[in-house]
């Protein structure tokens, strides 16, 4: 007879999972139910950047899915039904531009669930800035061609990681509604499931043009999260500044209660109460590490009209960290479970809510993603 | 006329060959006997899909950090795609020495 913890019953898993994509390939964690134990094993793809990865159990099987590139032999999708001890890629490869779209994959840099009540839909964020769309539960993509055909593609710039579209988000409530953001192109949304799009960057301020007032697009947006509670209601954190809207991305407002952290790549939403989200300001674009050797997230509890920082566990002194887009996540449950991959191969995580972190690996390759899920069952 | 060639695969690449160091491509020689580098990728896409994507990228292009060789000649020494292969030449897939 197996018996359960109370704290077991609650979480109602048998563990958690991390992945770790790093740019010398993939390592996974498998922690036990109360978060406290960790395993870390690999790398699996040794030698691959794995820029996006995936922890999908909307069918109830937990399935996951990397994207990663070899600098010599190009980029690869795989997904593995038994947390990574085996991983299948298509014959016919799964993600790939269409003959006419003139164009290469370079790079997959998201990978991201559909509707939870529509398990088979995947969708990819890849370079050069493009959408795809599964239907088959990952065994093949279709170009988002609304997305692609659209009038401002060819006027798109890259930011310093290339052309990437990096966020793709469906509306918990109108699966039609999505919404990406690719640097340096901004935010874009269709309410038609992909067919049109339009952009969606009001009141972002690109100061690094002369005139990056009321531009329509070409923002440096660095990622974008949805609040818990409000679905309208999203983060953001762009090269310079972070904002909010409470119009589902119609409208901006810059954030000000970090004073003088403008800088940083992810944003956090906690995944199940509501106007409470995380930041990880960097120094500056041209320091980029984390500021006066210290390593702070900062919280907010009132959709961000204020920050508190949060520091217990993390590095306070010596501590010049670079933490990316989807270094920063969390595994979706309550007290969430927030892990931080660094690109000096750190791995620092928090069981309740950032309150206190503690250190789960070093001595990693430079960590270009993180995503973490509890393992059901 | 039907041709046979033998694509030499770095150890690298076998996982997706099941663990083959060469694989052999059908290509048409047509009457004189002789292919193209080009015409052995293109029968590696179907007959080896995984294996020629890591060589090519969608638009056809040779990826950059690999090299082709026939027998002892990089075919960027020669016609690139176009160089000529005929019976009983080997095409070898060789990685770059680069990276980081």
């Amino acid at each position: 007879m197996t018996m359960t913890t109370e704290a077991e019953q609650t979480l109602g898993t048998r563990g958690a999972i991390v992945l770790v994509g790093t740019t010398k390939g993939l390592f996974t964690l498998e922690g036990d139910a109360r978060r406290e134990r960790f395993e870390l094993t690999g790398p699996s793809f040794a030698g691959e950047e794995v820029y996006a990865t995936c922890i999908d159990s909307r069918s109830g099987v937990t399935r996951l899915f990397t994207g990663s590139v070899s600098s010599h032999w190009g980029p690869v999708l795989r997904r593995s039904d038994d947390l990574g001890v085996t991983w299948t890629e298509d014959e016919q490869a799964a993600l790939r531009f269409p003959e006419d779209a003139d164009a290469s994959l370079a790079r997959i840099w998201q990978l991201a669930p559909g509707p939870p009540d529509e398990p088979d839909v995947i969708y990819a964020g890849v370079e050069p800035a493009a959408l795809f769309r599964s239907d088959d539960g990952g065994r093949s993509f279709a170009l988002v061609e609304g997305l692609w055909d659209h009038p401002h593609r060819t006027q798109w710039q890259p930011g310093g990681g290339g052309l990437c579209l990096h966020t793709v988000l469906v509306h918990p409530d109108d699966a039609d509604r999505l919404l990406i953001a690719i640097s340096a192109a901004g935010v874009y949304r269709s309410d038609d499931g992909g067919a049109s799009w339009r952009a969606s960057n009001s009141g972002i301020v690109i100061g690094f043009l002369p005139d990056g007032e009321d531009l329509e697009f070409g923002q440096c947006v660095h990622k974008v999260a949805r609040d818990a509670g409000n679905p309208e209601r999203l983060y953001l954190q762009h090269h310079g500044g972070i904002y909010r809207s409470d119009d589902g991305g119609g409208a901006w407002t810059a954030m000000t209660g970090i004073a003088g952290m403008d800088f940083g790549f992810p944003v956090v939403a906690h995944p199940t109460r509501p106007s409470t989200a995380y930041l990880l300001p960097l120094e500056s674009d041209e320091y980029r590490c984390t500021p006066d050797g210290k390593c702070i997230v900062w919280r907010t509890t009132d959709a961000g009209d204020t920050w508190e920082p949060l520091t217990s566990g993390l590095p306070q002194r010596d501590a010049h960290l670079t933490v990316l887009r989807d270094g920063f996540t969390t595994d979706g449950q309550d007290p969430a479970g927030l892990y931080i991959g660094t690109r000096t191969g750190e791995l620092y995580a928090s069981t309740d809510d950032g309150v206190s972190w503690r250190l789960l690996a070093e001595h990693l390759p430079p960590v270009m993603s993180v995503r973490a899920a509890p393992l059901a069952g | 006329m039907t041709m046979h060639v033998r694509v030499r695969v770095p150890a690298q690449l076998r996982d997706v060959v099941a663990g083959a160091p060469v694989v052999e491509v059908t290509v048409d020689g047509g009457a004189s006997g002789t292919a193209t580098v080009a015409m052995v990728l293109d029968g590696l896409a179907v007959q080896h899909p995984a294996l020629e994507r890591r060589i090519r990228d969608e638009q056809g292009q040779t990826r950059v950090h690999v090299n082709l060789f026939v027998g002892s000649d990089n075919v960027r020494d020669r016609d690139g795609p176009a160089t000529p292969i005929t019976a009983g030449d080997e095409l070898s897939v060789i990685p770059a020495v680069s990276g980081g």
